[in-house]
């Protein structure tokens, strides 16, 4: 079992595998399951995703009414062949604001690792295979990828808002994703774990504020910057760009980073963008008048 | 090692919007259904920490209702889970804690019937829908997660840790830690045993049918 990135890398090196296969040879080991078994599952993970995108991009709404139909505006716009940022860069941007509008909207989703990060897996696998044009099993292998860096992520650090702050979840999504892209790019293992290290460096003291406590503003958007950070990330590994800090020393620190973060701006609607004037009127629109709290009045004061 | 598979990273499958707050809520009641072994006529749901805060943004209410009602974590009745259960006479009590709880997504829960029967248990939701269950009447439960474990609720009477074990070592299962406790002499006891190997349906069913064990849970898979 491996433990770390390094190891991770250092397997699948050995063995002259992709990071996929590592991954999927420990899943028989743990669980005991067959690998057809295991495929299945994933496959099926892969069919709800590609579902929730489908979803979202025919435009949906969230019951609070905060979020939903920025995927359509986005799509229309690409449509247009305006876009300054490129097609694939975008379109994996409306692809992420997909998966998570149909999240906001209480609509089957994925967990890639989590809920609120469920949108950067997706949007950037089903941008990328537009150019790169991979099987069904390679679109598989790419989800056990960003499992194995996630499996690290998980076990060494968080990927729990309320416990590390959005670091630890869109910045792990971002970098789990960024590490299959290279691989489904054709990189090396070593270029994966690079290019997860250059897109959590990116993401490092994230916090975690929803507004109202929901998982939309700011989260959705959120999965926007961190699907076009992945992507940027990939492709600074695959030009051979790597990272001064080693991936598993980013990762350990984004964990003591949350360490610190204060409660206030984990995933507890009581700091950041939640406590904004902005934040506290929609809160207040959605859910009625909120109890007076002593660090509010004393503030005001 | 508190996750285990690639399962736990990509997945679950799951009705929004937070893996942790939603998935991991429905997931948490869904083992105090379990254990619980009916549907209650009551439920007192104490939240604490960001679950205390968050709760109604991320639908945390409804997906433990839902939970306690044994839907899974796609479940699409989880929004409708309030009404569903005030319809099926299910009451339902929230409590919001102000203690500050070791992990900060933490439930009780406690389960009653009408015939007297009551449960009480506290669960953790440490992210991306996987969850712990750290307390089972007032049982601490020092699980690693790392291995397969199960909860023997049985009769505080002898031979019985012993006849469990013999089962488990006919089948060459290693334990790796075990706990008994019990509530009163003679009353309802519980053993918490974590092993090397996962148990199959077979050895699962003769632990279930021994004389004197009431319940076998599987508390990691």
């Amino acid at each position: 079992m491996f433990r770390n990135v390094a190891e991770l890398v250092e397997l699948a090196e050995q063995n002259q595998v992709k990071i996929a296969e590592i991954m999927i040879r420990q899943e028989i080991e743990v669980s005991g399951r067959s690998r057809e078994d295991i495929i299945a599952q994933m496959d099926n993970n892969l069919s709800v995703m590609e579902r929730a995108v489908e979803r979202g991009l025919n435009g949906v709404k969230s019951h609070s009414g905060l979020t939903g139909g920025d995927a359509v505006l986005l799509q229309n716009y690409i449509n247009t062949g305006k876009s300054l940022s490129g097609n694939l860069l975008l379109d994996a941007v409306s692809k992420a604001v997909a998966t998570n509008e149909v999240n906001a909207a209480m609509g089957i989703i994925c967990a890639t690792p989590t809920a609120g990060s469920a949108g950067v897996v997706p949007g950037t696998l089903f941008a990328v295979k537009e150019k790169l044009n991979p099987t069904r099993m390679e679109m598989i292998e790419f989800l056990f990828t960003t499992a194995a860096f996630g499996f690290v992520v998980a076990n060494n650090a968080s990927i729990s808002g309320a416990a590390g702050g959005c670091q630890a979840e869109v910045g792990s999504a971002s970098g789990m994703a960024a590490a299959a892209i290279v691989e489904m790019a054709g990189g090396t293992p070593q270029q994966s774990s690079e290019a997860f290290a250059i897109t959590l460096k990116n993401m490092l003291g994230l916090v975690c504020d929803p507004v109202a406590g929901l998982v939309e503003v700011p989260c959705v958007k959120r999965n926007a910057m961190g699907a076009s950070n992945a992507i940027t990330a990939a492709d600074m590994a695959l030009a051979g760009v790597t990272s001064r800090i080693p991936c598993d020393e980013v990762i350990g620190a984004m964990y003591a980073i949350g360490q610190t973060m204060p409660s206030a701006l984990r995933e507890t609607a009581e700091g950041g963008l939640a406590a904004t004037p902005t934040g506290r009127r929609l809160e207040e629109e959605i859910f009625g008048k909120p109890k007076t709290k002593l660090v509010d009045y004393l503030i005001t004061k | 090692m508190k996750y285990r598979s690639a399962f736990d990273i990509i997945g679950p499958v799951m009705i929004g919007p937070s893996s942790s707050h939603t998935a991991g809520a429905a997931r948490i009641g869904r083992v105090a259904r379990t254990l619980f072994e009916k549907q209650p006529t009551k439920a007192v749901i104490s939240l604490y920490g960001s679950f205390a805060k968050t709760y109604k943004g991320h639908g945390t209410d409804l997906a433990l209702v839902a939970g306690i009602m044994d839907f899974d974590t796609f479940d699409e009745r989880i929004p409708e889970a309030l009404e569903i259960a005030e319809q099926s006479g299910l009451e339902v009590e929230f409590i919001t804690e102000d203690a500050v709880t070791e992990h900060p997504n933490t439930v009780k829960i406690n389960l009653f019937d009408d015939a007297g029967k009551e449960l009480e248990i506290v669960g953790i939701s440490i992210g991306g829908g996987t969850i712990e269950i750290i307390e089972i009447n007032s049982f601490k439960l020092k699980l690693s997660g790392a291995h397969p474990a199960i909860l023997v609720v049985h009769h505080d009477r002898f031979g019985l840790i012993s006849a469990v074990t013999s089962v488990l070592s006919k089948y060459q299962i290693n334990i790796g830690h075990m706990e008994v406790s019990r509530k009163e002499k003679g009353d309802v006891a519980v053993m918490v045993i974590e092993m090397d190997h996962k148990l199959e349906e077979g050895v699962f069913a003769e632990l279930s049918s021994l004389e004197g064990v009431d319940q076998v849970i599987r508390l990691v898979d």
